[in-house]
């Protein structure tokens, strides 16, 4: 196939700090209403610096064609479908985003006396109580910024629940398909991990935890339903081996997409749980943050919480600081805000219904993918799914042509990739997730692409080697950047 | 790949190299072959001890973190520094200009532990 | 027609259509797997969905009055350039994720390329990462990393460093392995008593961490205190809450700091109740294999084309799982190109121009209170935009007068220092006009009299 070159949309962009000149503005700052102060006078001259070495100069205008520039290097949901099996890649409602904007929200200190915050402290305790409800727990915090950051929270809180107790436990229990979040987020909060082998159907043998539990296990790790796309169908078993010998059970609710209204985890025996509302709730992942990753646990753990939690005072709402159990806090101020607000608008967009109805299309349209692909690409785990699947590169092997070669033939075809090599039992692994948002038509289309890819490994495998051709560039060279790390703009050199 | 009949080896992969009181220890042409593009090398301090079986650093390639585990109990003499700069010495000479460590052997029994190239080849998969 | 039916685009019959080939049923056979004992019998108890246009009317009447404000204490109203918003909303920005395949990500990679480089000229360091998630927990982070590095568990931290960020860094710490020393501040100056610090400090230290300007505003003098401590084989992190004073302070890495880290949330980012925020967190290059979170690097395509990647990912949960430098995985991404973006605008000049201006306005407001009775400027060390006032009355009483005449008069310090408890940390912006400024002064002025 002929290289396509470069076009008008794609051409090159020099960094910020190579163009623009000496004296060029962008900015507008308000009109000077006071006099001028005589900084050498105020401050000692050794604590003041020179100037910004290295700091752009550059127009309004300058400023707008960059990152406009950028940003079309870039693939979001709002470009098409985006199947990064784990991540949620589902739409993000315009309406979120504006209402966000709102003055009464963005130019609101977190300092600001509570009799004239009230609004905000209502929605708050509203979600809390949403999230109670969707996943069956009793308390929540809305403090941790990300899903590993409600993960920490949630391992602290076993931690000082344990420590009231009087005991000291040293091993937290987490299965080989786990996130890698979960087995840094043990060590983290100062316990070893203990890894637990899933059995041939791709869930966790309760026989299994029953040998590993004893009374030195903190907590079991689960992922449900786990990232194989499989529902841990012995979680409610394997909850009670754990609580027999004391522990807890955590749950990593990075994939509750497939569940809301269909089963509440709490109802599974689950202790504590974390959300990404960046995931399941309609936040925009921001390409890469901000999400939020709020935490609920049962009654027991609940004096644990970060502090401050959101109280309802009869009709007063108010930050409650005085927690003496708790862990203390995640983050400064109480959490990220903005995305609490566009999950909020979200869950009240949808209602009870709809919630129930995101997951019945997120399974429907995994399963339908999984059934049509099925022959094309080798299916290590052929079983239901839930809201993804996860396929490898066996079929392809003998055409010398890797799950990343099929990733980046992809990209040629305008979709985003899947998450390739992950989880780390299936050896190639494809990993899949259509979300609710996408259309039959938007799923038959990519199955059709596929479908072609597997036919293209067999008869042109170079296209999939070679690929990607139409992006912005080529297969980059990580081993240069990690060899040499270049991670600033030095000048000119 | 290649396994030098006079050096002797581990089933994590290690090779070791005999010289009196000292050895040379580094990755096999297996282990780097594993591993693909080696981007980095982490390498004790001299004068650190360490028992057989103990990490004393890791090699990285681009996507994995692996250990280097000590072959035997000892301190450390000298460590590759060239490595710093050239990690893909370990790549295209793992036996030569790839070495990781030069180590002062405690207990020179532990060498008979070791493996074999014979036997060490027999314990890699068959391709 | 439900209303949720615009975010989900399934008509019954492709329902059905899908259903077929799958070779099942009914939408309820999707969910075999499950245990039937434990599926939901009943809906969820949440509200009726509210159709869009209810919905901005359900908003509307939850914002909170927006008032003439003197808070800061880690938050800055600084003014946004329209531009910030307008290029952060472009949705191939904000609805792609994490940078994974860099051939379709190379906008997110190259503007996070120049927000390390942004981060490290402003802090004066070598190597920036992509974000953490405020400057609290990256502050949490930086002691972490300290106590990897040294290989040593004991850290100081001011008592000006801003309390919510110690209380974080307190939760982060396992108390049984490591242990946290509070240095006090000097009672006239307002900054850390260095003194206390130098008897404190030995070689079981990893870490001396101090804020500057710090909580009250006072700008540390850093340099004395980073020499000690190299000296001792221990590190200094620096901490922040307000970057704009780097527009004019001199950069931390200038002063002997080993790592940087803190809020930068001033840089563009809107106050938000207190999140999404910016957390910065910037060191030299022989820490880089010990630093937390992401970082872009440079290299070249198959054609030699520029282009840029994750890069060092070994550090990273995802492959080095339980041994990673940290369990950070989603950071504040958006949030980093919302600083670039502000700081590209305002530039070399405009930053430091407006450095200036919170300056001069904040040293005008401490002109006009030496006229008020009742009040007077409680440190003597020197400020950038904010300083602690203290009154003769009690300060709650004199904020609720101010908050009548719709003023949000000052932070009352009370909360964190319980010794200063007639003390208001008072901060004033751009934002701030002259005029505000005034009407500020005279209602403190009829407060302190009434």
């Amino acid at each position: 196939m002929a290289k396509i070159k470069d076009t008008g949309l794609i051409q090159d962009e020099p960094l910020i700090f190579e163009q623009g000149g000496k004296g060029r503005k962008g900015y507008s700052l308000p009109r000077w209403d006071v006099e001028v102060a005589e900084a050498q006078s105020l401050i000692p001259t050794q604590l003041l610096r020179e100037e910004l070495i290295g700091f752009p100069q550059l127009s309004e205008v300058d400023v707008v064609r960059h990152f406009t520039r950028l940003s079309q290097w870039n693939y979001g949901v709002d470009s098409g479908l985006y199947p990064l099996g784990s991540c949620t890649m589902k739409y993000n409602p315009k309406v979120n985003e504006e209402i966000v904007k709102m003055s009464g929200f963005s130019n609101i200190h977190p300092y600001t006396p509570e009799d004239l915050s009230q609004g905000i402290l209502k929605l708050m305790h509203e979600l809390q109580s949403f999230l109670a409800e969707i996943t069956g727990m009793d308390e929540v915090s809305l403090q941790p910024a990300a899903g590993a950051h409600g993960e920490l929270a949630g391992m602290m809180m076993v931690r000082a629940c344990l420590e009231a107790r009087g005991e000291r436990r040293k091993k937290v229990l987490v299965p080989d398909t786990a996130h890698g979040t979960n087995c840094s987020t043990s060590t983290i909060a100062s316990y070893q991990m203990v890894e637990i082998k899933s059995n041939e159907k791709g869930v966790i043998p309760s026989e299994k935890v029953a040998e590993l539990m004893d009374d030195e296990v903190a907590a079991i790790m689960v992922t449900n339903p786990n990232t194989l796309g499989l529902f841990e169908e012995n979680l409610g078993k394997i909850a009670e081996v754990v609580h027999r010998k004391g522990g807890f059970v955590y749950c990593d609710g990075a994939n509750l997409n497939a569940l809301m209204g269909i089963l509440k985890l709490g109802d599974l025996g689950v202790d504590v749980v974390h959300i990404n509302l960046h995931k399941t709730f309609s936040t925009p992942h921001g390409g890469g943050g901000p999400g939020a990753g709020p935490v609920a646990v049962k009654n027991e753990l609940a004096p644990y919480l970060p502090i401050p939690v959101i109280e309802k005072d009869g009709e007063i709402y108010r930050l409650n600081d005085d927690r003496p159990y708790s862990i203390g806090k995640m983050r400064a101020f109480y959490g990220n805000f903005g995305v609490l607000v566009k999950a909020y608008a979200y869950i009240l967009s949808m209602g009870a219904e709809g919630l129930k109805r995101v997951s019945e299309m997120a399974v429907l349209n995994a399963n339908y993918l999984m059934k049509k692909l099925k022959g094309h690409y080798h299916l290590p785990y052929d079983r239901p799914c839930m809201h993804e699947c996860v396929f490898t590169d066996r079929f392809q092997e003998k055409y010398h042509v890797s799950t990343l070669d099929i990733a980046k033939r992809l990209i040629d075809y305008g979709f985003h990739p899947p998450t390739i090599y992950f989880p780390l039992v299936v050896k190639g692994a494809l990993m899949m997730e259509p979300t609710e948002t996408e259309s039959k038509e938007s799923i038959d289309r990519f199955i059709e692409t596929m479908v072609q890819i597997a036919e293209e490994a067999k008869e042109h495998p170079d296209l999939l080697r070679q690929a990607p051709q139409r992006a912005k560039v080529r297969r980059l060279d990580e081993v240069l950047a990690a060899r040499k790390p270049k991670l600033r703009w030095t000048g000119n050199q | 790949m290649k396994f030098p009949e006079e050096l002797l080896y581990t089933e994590s992969h290690e090779w070791v190299k005999n010289e009196g009181g000292e050895v040379i220890i580094g990755l096999t042409d297996y282990a780097q072959h594993q591993l693909k593009d080696i981007v980095y090398v982490e390498i004790p301090e001299v004068g650190l001890k360490f028992r057989k079986g103990e990490s004393i650093g890791v090699v990285e390639s681009v996507k994995t973190v692996a250990d280097i585990y000590s072959p035997v109990s000892g301190k450390i003499k000298e460590g590759n520094i060239t490595l710093k700069d050239h990690p893909q010495f370990v790549n295209e000479d793992p036996y030569g200009k790839g070495w990781l460590v030069k180590m002062e052997i405690q207990d020179k029994e532990e060498l008979e532990g070791l493996l074999s190239a014979r036997d060490y080849q027999g314990l890699l998969p068959k391709e | 027609m439900q209303d949720f039916n615009r975010y989900i685009p399934h008509t019954e019959e492709e329902i059905h259509k899908m259903l077929d080939a799958i070779g099942i049923r009914k939408l309820e056979d999707l969910f075999q797997t499950i245990p039937r004992e434990v599926r939901l019998s009943k809906a969820l108890n949440l509200p009726e969905p509210l159709p869009e246009p209810e919905l901005f009317h359900h908003f509307q009447r939850l914002q909170t009055p927006v008032m003439s404000s003197f808070l800061g204490a880690g938050a800055y109203h600084h003014f946004i350039p329209a531009i910030v918003s307008s290029l952060v909303s472009r949705s191939e920005f904000y609805t792609a994720y994490t940078p994974y395949q860099p051939e379709i990500s190379q906008g997110t990679l190259q503007a996070i390329f120049e927000y390390q480089t942004l981060m490290c000229q402003l802090t004066g360091m070598e190597v920036s990462n992509a974000s953490l998630y405020d400057g609290a927990s990256s502050l949490a982070e930086a002691v972490m990393m300290a106590n990897r590095v040294t290989r040593r568990k004991k850290v100081l931290l001011s008592q000006t460093l801003h309390p919510e960020y110690r209380r974080v860094i307190q939760t982060y710490i396992d108390p049984d392995q490591q242990e946290i020393i509070l240095i006090p501040y000097e009672k006239g100056g307002g900054r850390t008593d260095e003194k206390m610090l130098f008897d404190l400090l030995n070689e079981e230290v990893s870490a001396v961490v101090i804020q500057s300007p710090n909580f009250f505003g006072v700008i540390e003098d850093l340099r004395p205190i980073g020499e000690k401590i190299h000296h001792l084989g221990g590190l200094m992190i620096v901490g922040f809450s307000e970057p704009i004073a780097y527009g004019m302070l001199h950069p931390p890495g200038a002063t002997g700091a080993d790592i940087v880290a803190g809020e930068g949330q001033s840089l563009g980012i809107p106050l938000s109740y207190g999140g999404p925020y910016l957390g910065i967190f910037t060191t030299q290059e022989r820490f880089v294999r010990n630093m937390p979170g992401r970082l872009v690097g440079e290299t070249i395509d198959l054609d030699g084309k520029r282009g840029f990647v994750l890069t060092l990912a070994t550090r990273e949960q995802h492959i080095r799982r339980e041994r990673a430098t940290s369990n950070i995985c989603t950071n504040e991404g958006l949030c980093a190109l919302m600083a670039t973006v502000y700081l590209s605008c305002l530039g070399k000049e405009g930053l430091r121009e407006l450095a200036m201006m919170n300056l001069s306005r904040a040293e005008y407001t401490k002109k006009i209170i030496s006229l008020i009775h009742g009040c007077k400027v409680n440190f003597t060390g020197p400020t950038f935009n904010e300083f602690v006032l203290k009154i003769e009355k009690d300060p709650k009483k004199v904020l609720e007068k101010l908050k009548k005449e719709k003023i949000i008069g000052g932070f009352p310090l009370v909360k964190f220092y319980p010794e200063l408890d007639h003390h208001l940390l008072v901060t004033v912006t751009e934002m701030n006009k002259r005029e505000e400024i005034d009407r500020w002064a005279n209602a403190l002025e009829r407060a302190l009299k009434g």
